[in-house]
This record gives structure tokens, C-alpha cells and sequence, in this order.
């Protein structure tokens, strides 16, 4: 039924979408191409394919204590975020209350921030405040910026969650510890889990609000920024690779968890309708 | 029972972090932004010397330059995103999720590291150029360290906070609506004019707003790929707080900062019904 024109429309569109999606990769690809050469100094064509950076670069127990560093921080700020976040959730898109269109926005302001800004900003306050910056420090500066995110990640998840299911728990007697842990958790739970791995990876990556919250803990970032600035070493397109790999790998797994938890959420017959 | 409702008791544990968080991190910028230049404590007279010294200095040169970059890459974003946006959002179907799931994930990997990737692409005998030189023996300058790859590289790290929006915004355009107006012998552009763009337009307007702000942040980009032609007003504030030490300096310029952007997301947030954008049916 279609006319020419319009598959002639839909196909520019393809067209147009996927020179989008080579351009956002051109980057990505380039590391890769530099992490897998044997020589000193990048030159394209290869002339020397090989993996030596790459085994240089994993034993090397600089990059081993950065990856502690980076994961440590990463996992403390999922959890934590993860908790207040989901409060955050409920009462962005569950409960009707009088601040809410205020708090709504209000949870906004710190993703609409600069966040180098936002950064300095910590690191004098965190001055004013006589802390030394560790990875502590750092985690909380994370959150600043990943609980708004992780608040709007999982609200998504609240929207679609009927108050009715948690009214009928409390008419047939559970306790409010009942209804949260055995109807509220499980049906926002894939809300929560797509929050947390947002709320890790965004953590993982984070260079901004690093840079001036870690003190003497630097993250792997913060450490491929300093390599970068200080000339040309192979080692930094061998971690970019890494991280970009690890993080895809981290989001497939993530996406296919969900999907399953969808599946088995529609399967059940006493959901939505 | 507390005194709050339900719906503040469960906002309560984010709010007080923002509050110590956000809230008071900005008023201490604030009251930074008045002590005496290149002093460390707030127990001094205060004066307004910091503001005073900004608008005789060349400080607002770096501010113009990240107010029309941020301009700039807000107008090529728009162009780029749209017809992406209309595709997700109507044409794409399935493959829908697959696409955005290639532009969420470059999110997630460090922001100077994807720039770096860019040096790799452009630089001299890199992925660029080498391959041009390889193949056709054609080897022309890099455009590396321009004030145009800077806008690229602004252009590319912001593109997911445009579309993601943009995306959201035009899948509320009901297909329905759109029908009736072709029914009707709307053209094309009609249709695009008259009822996709202004039912839209919460979206859009949000993905406009973030890429603006974030743009007008914007450092790395700059220092980076742009090898420091021109220096953003992140930059500036960047310098008086480390290696110049002037930490009232660098306060007074991120509370001019703030205003700008803060005047912005107030303008655009208090237009918008959240509950609409997010998907309260």
C-alpha cells in the first residue's frame, strides 16, 4: 500500500539514522584501531597488528589498583544511589502531594548543571567543611548528579505502577513492610535495576566530578586524561577500548535482564489489566 | 503519623542530599564569590571587588564564546536529531530499542576518552588522514586544534542529551492527529509545521534546554580538540581555582555562570508539566 514516495522517504530516514550512529562511533573505532598496533606511535594504515600494549597495559598494577579505585566508588554510589532514588521515584510519580510539581523540578537542577561547575563548587565545600578528598569524597560528589538521574530512570518504571495493587495488599492485611517488600519492589524492579546500572556506568565514566573530589585516590578517567594531556601513549586507546567494551558488555547483559523481567511481568495475569 | 504527607516522606532522603549536596555547595560558591581575592576563608569583610575585577578583564570574551558555541551546537544538534528522532519514534519499529541502545552507550564511556578517539581520527597520518594519503596520496593539513572541531566535539558529546528528548517529544505526537490533518489535504510540510512540531514541542524544547546548558559547561572539548584557540568560560573558572588560586575569582565567575544558566532552566521548567513529558497517561 505504500507509495514510492514514501519508501523512498523511509529510507533516507535509515539512511540518515545510520550515518548518525557511524559518526558517534568513528571515535571509538579510531581507539580501537590504536590499540591494536605493536608500535610506538600511532600511524594509520598499521603497518605492525599486535597485542602487546594490551598485555602491557593489564599488568601493570598502576591500572589494576585504578580499576579498584573506579569500581569501589562505582558500586558504593549504586547502592546508595539506588536506595534514595527509588523514594525519590515514588514520590516524583506515585503520590500525588502538595510540593510535588516543585520537587519535580527541583530534582532536575543538579542534571542541568555544568557539572565542572559543579565540581569545584564540592571542592570548596568540602574544604569549607575541613574534609581531606579521598574516594569517599568523590562518591559523594557522584551523587549529586546520578541521584537526580537515577530518580528520573526509575520514576519512568512508577508511572506505569497501579497504586491500586499496593491498596488492595493493605485490604487484605499486609503490613506496610508487607505491601513494599512483596508488591512495590517486585513490580518496580526493572525500573530499579535499568536505575542501578545507569547509576554504575555514569559513576564509572565520570571525569568532571572526579577530577577535584579524589584527592590522592585517582579513577581510571582521571588518569587517562593526565596520560592523554602528557603526549601520545598506547596505553590510553588500549583502557578507552576497555572501558568502552566493558561498558557495552555491562549494558548487553543489563538489557537482556530486562527484557526477561518484562516477559515474566506480562506473563503474570494480574498485571495492568 | 508524621506531619508529612506520603508523598514528602518519601522525598525527603533526596531532598536533604540535595540540600547538603547541591544547595549548600552553591551557596558556598556564593559566599566565596564576595571575599577578598585570593584568600581562603570566609570569615572577612566582604567586598565586590571579584565581580569588579570580571567586567574589567577579558572574562567575558570567554563567556560569549561559550554562550555562541552553545548556540551553535544547539541549532546543528536540532538538525541532526530530528529526522533520528521522527525515526525512532515512527519508522523504526523494532529496531527502535537497538538504535537507542547505540546511542545511550556512548554515555558511558569517559567523556575526554571519546574526545581522544577523535584526535586519533584527525590527527596526522591518523584514521583520516592516513588512510586519505594511503589510498589517494592526497595529504592535506589537519583540521586538528580548530575552532571548528571544537563545535564538533561539542556537536558529538551532546547529541544523546538532544535526541533522547526530541525522541520523547515527538512519540507524544498522536498518530491520529497527524491522519486527520492529512485527511484534511494537509501537505507534508503542514503537517511537520502545524501540528508534529507544536505537539512536540515539550520535548524538543527539553532537549534544547539541556544541550544548551551543558554546552555552555563545556571545557574538555575545547582544551582538547580545539588545542586552546579559544577558551570557554568553564575554562576561565577552571584556572582561578587551580592554578591561579584565586578562589573568589573563580566564584564570582561560576555564580555569573549560574545565573545564566539557572535563568534558562527556570524560564523553560516552569512552562512544562513534567508528568505529561514523562508519561503519565
Amino acid at each position: 500500500m505504500e507509495s514510492t514516495g514514501d519508501r523512498m522517504r523511509r529510507a533516507l530516514l535509515w539512511a540518515w539514522a545510520l550515518a548518525v550512529i557511524v559518526f558517534m562511533y568513528l571515535p571509538t573505532v579510531s581507539l580501537l584501531l590504536a590499540s591494536s598496533t605493536d608500535s610506538r606511535y600511532f600511524m594509520f594504515p598499521i603497518q605492525r597488528w599486535g597485542f602487546g600494549w594490551w598485555q602491557k597495559t593489564f599488568a601493570s598494577l598502576e591500572v589494576h589498583q585504578l580499576f579498584e579505585t573506579s569500581l569501589l566508588i562505582a558500586l558504593c554510589v549504586t547502592v546508595i544511589a539506588v536506595v534514595i532514588a527509588l523514594f525519590g521515584a515514588l514520590a516524583f510519580a506515585r503520590y500525588e502531594w502538595k510540593g510535588r510539581s516543585l520537587y519535580q523540578k527541583i530534582v532536575l537542577l543538579p542534571i542541568f548543571f555544568p557539572q565542572t561547575v559543579l565540581g569545584l563548587a564540592l571542592l570548596l565545600w568540602f574544604n569549607a567543611l575541613g574534609f581531606t578528598m579521598s574516594w569517599q569524597t568523590a562518591v559523594f560528589a557522584h551523587l549529586v548528579w546520578i541521584i537526580p538521574v537515577c530518580t528520573l530512570v526509575i520514576s519512568i518504571q512508577v508511572y506505569s505502577f497501579d497504586p491500586a495493587l499496593e491498596e488492595a495488599a493493605f485490604d487484605l492485611g499486609a503490613t506496610r513492610w508487607q505491601v513494599f517488600r512483596e508488591v512495590t519492589l517486585p513490580v518496580l524492579f526493572p525500573g530499579i535495576f535499568s536505575g542501578a546500572l545507569f547509576a554504575f556506568l555514569l559513576s564509572w565514566g565520570n571525569f568532571p566530578l572526579s577530577l577535584y573530589t579524589t584527592g590522592a585516590d585517582t579513577t581510571l578517567p582521571e588518569y587517562l586524561y593526565a596520560k592523554m594531556i602528557a603526549g601520545y601513549t598506547p596505553g590510553v586507546p588500549v583502557l578507552g577500548t576497555v572501558s568502552t567494551l566493558g561498558a557495552a558488555l555491562l549494558m548487553l547483559c543489563g538489557y537482556l535482564v530486562i527484557v526477561v523481567l518484562r516477559r515474566r511481568g506480562t506473563a503474570e495475569p494480574d498485571n495492568d489489566q | 503519623m508524621s506531619i508529612f504527607s506520603p508523598g514528602a516522606r518519601h522525598a525527603l532522603p533526596v531532598m536533604l542530599f540535595l540540600l547538603c549536596g547541591f544547595a549548600a555547595p552553591l551557596l558556598a560558591v556564593i559566599a566565596f564569590s564576595f571575599v577578598p581575592s585570593r584568600t581562603f576563608s570566609l570569615w572577612q569583610p566582604w567586598t565586590l571587588e571579584n565581580y569588579a575585577e570580571i567586567f574589567n578583564s577579558s572574562s567575558y570574551i570567554s563567556f560569549l564564546w561559550s554562550l555562541g558555541l552553545a548556540a551553535a551546537t544547539v541549532v546543528i544538534l536540532a538538525l541532526i536529531c530530528y529526522p533520528v528522532a521522527f525515526g525512532l519514534a515512527r519508522v523504526f519499529g523494532k529496531y527502535a530499542t537497538l538504535i537507542t541502545l547505540l546511542f545511550t552507550l556512548p554515555l558511558f564511556v569517559s567523556e575526554n576518552v571519546r574526545i581522544y578517539g577523535w584526535i586519533l581520527f584527525f590527527i596526522k597520518k591518523g584514521v583520516l588522514l592516513g588512510t586519505l594519503e594511503s589510498l589517494f596520496g592526497y595529504a592535506p593539513e589537519s583540521i586538528l586544534f580548530t575552532t571548528g572541531l571544537t563545535l564538533l566535539g561539542m556537536v558529538y558529546v551532546y547529541l544523546p542529551f538532544m535526541l533522547f528528548p526530541m525522541t520523547l517529544g515527538v512519540s507524544m505526537v498522536p498518530q491520529q492527529v497527524r491522519d486527520a490533518a492529512f485527511d484534511l489535504g494537509a501537505t507534508r510540510w503542514q503537517v511537520f509545521k502545524e501540528v508534529d512540531l507544536p505537539l512536540a514541542m515539550p520535548g524538543i524544547v527539553i532537549g534544547f534546554l539541556l544541550t544548551f546548558v551543558l554546552a555552555v559547561g563545556a571545557i574538555a572539548e575545547a582544551k582538547v580538540l580545539g588545542g586552546q584557540r579559544i577558551i570557554p568560560i568553564a575554562h576561565d573558572i577552571e584556572i582561578a581555582f587551580t592554578y591561579a588560586q584565586n578562589w573568589p575569582l573563580g566564584a564570582a565567575l561560576s555564580v555569573l555562570l549560574m545565573l545564566v544558566v539557572g535563568t534558562f532552566v527556570l524560564i523553560v521548567l516552569r512552562r512544562f508539566d513534567l508528568d505529561s513529558i514523562l508519561g503519565r497517561r
